[in-house]
């Protein structure tokens, strides 16, 4: 199992920009214990769906032939708290690409709110780390995160 | 008309500040950017795509901060540079200051080269 936290795409600019939402649910056992009297979206969580949302987009890229990996929170700023009811939206646009790495800019919304933003980097691990031998196969991107952007790009780890 | 030292410096803290999330006042000249600003590998990443936006330049791949250097057996024995590596370094960063480091030119001390004023020499290079 993955933890995937975007539900969807609803814009997927190719090397450009993507948009994703996630609907919160209180169905979500995370928010029972955070907090049980007073149940929010862990902000670390919010960072996790933005880097998701971005990291597909840095390896959608390079036609994800690189093994894309969170290397660095930027600026991380949330300006408000998200409950269960709430729809987030993470857009992200790539600011910089690289051989060994990416960095992106992202935007925050809660229903359409502009709460916080959100930069980060990505390291392309196999053009990094010197010395340090990594699987063949691309163990970023399976399962799920392909079936996220499969609407929207022709063929994914091909 | 070309930047002067001072504007290009302004930026480049600029720059860093944003980059490494350090305060103004430490951003100095002398500082090292390992040492004494805390940068990590990814960082040196950051900071040469902020370089790149905010003077409106190119930095080819290992020209402001030399790769494959370390690597090379006939560069490096013992953990020191050899005279062929420390000349092969001056020359690909000529923006650096070998003062200090030459006089014993171990690779643990190469840290003391990525200073604050390398990156003021680089640019000034770049949008003379």
């Amino acid at each position: 199992m993955r933890w995937i936290w975007i539900d969807r795409f609803v814009e997927f600019v190719p090397g450009k920009r993507a948009v994703a939402i996630k609907n919160v649910s209180l169905a979500e056992e995370h928010l029972h214990d955070h907090w049980e009297a007073f149940p929010i979206m862990p902000a670390s969580l919010m960072i996790e769906g933005m880097a998701q949302t971005s990291g597909i987009l840095v390896g959608q890229a390079r036609n994800f032939k690189e093994k894309v990996i969170l290397a660095k929170i930027t600026k991380a700023e949330l300006n408000d708290i998200v409950v269960p009811g709430d729809q987030i939206t993470y857009e992200s646009e790539i600011e910089s690409i690289a051989p060994e790495a990416a960095a992106t800019c992202g935007k925050v919304y809660k229903n359409g709110q502009l709460i916080g933003q959100i930069d980060l980097m990505f390291s392309h691990i196999d053009q990094n780390l010197a010395g340090v031998k990594f699987p063949k196969e691309n163990f970023v991107f399976t399962g799920q995160f392909e079936r996220l952007i499969a609407p929207f790009v022709e063929s994914v780890n091909g | 008309m070309p930047m002067t030292e001072d504007e290009v410096f302004e930026k480049v803290k600029e720059t860093l500040v944003d980059a490494l999330g350090v305060d103004d006042d430490e951003v100095k000249p002398d500082a090292t950017l390992t040492g004494d600003l805390g940068a990590e590998s990814i960082d040196f990443l950051d900071i040469v795509f902020r370089l790149e936006k905010t003077f409106n330049i190119k930095i080819p791949r290992g020209e402001l901060f030399p790769d494959n250097i370390l690597n090379n057996p006939e560069f490096v024995k013992d953990g020191k540079l050899t005279p062929t590596g420390l000349a092969q370094l001056k020359e690909r960063m000529a923006h650096a200051d070998f003062t200090q480091f030459e006089k014993d030119p171990d690779i643990s001390k190469m840290a003391e080269l990525f200073k604050v004023q390398t990156i003021v020499n680089y640019v000034k290079t770049k949008v003379a």
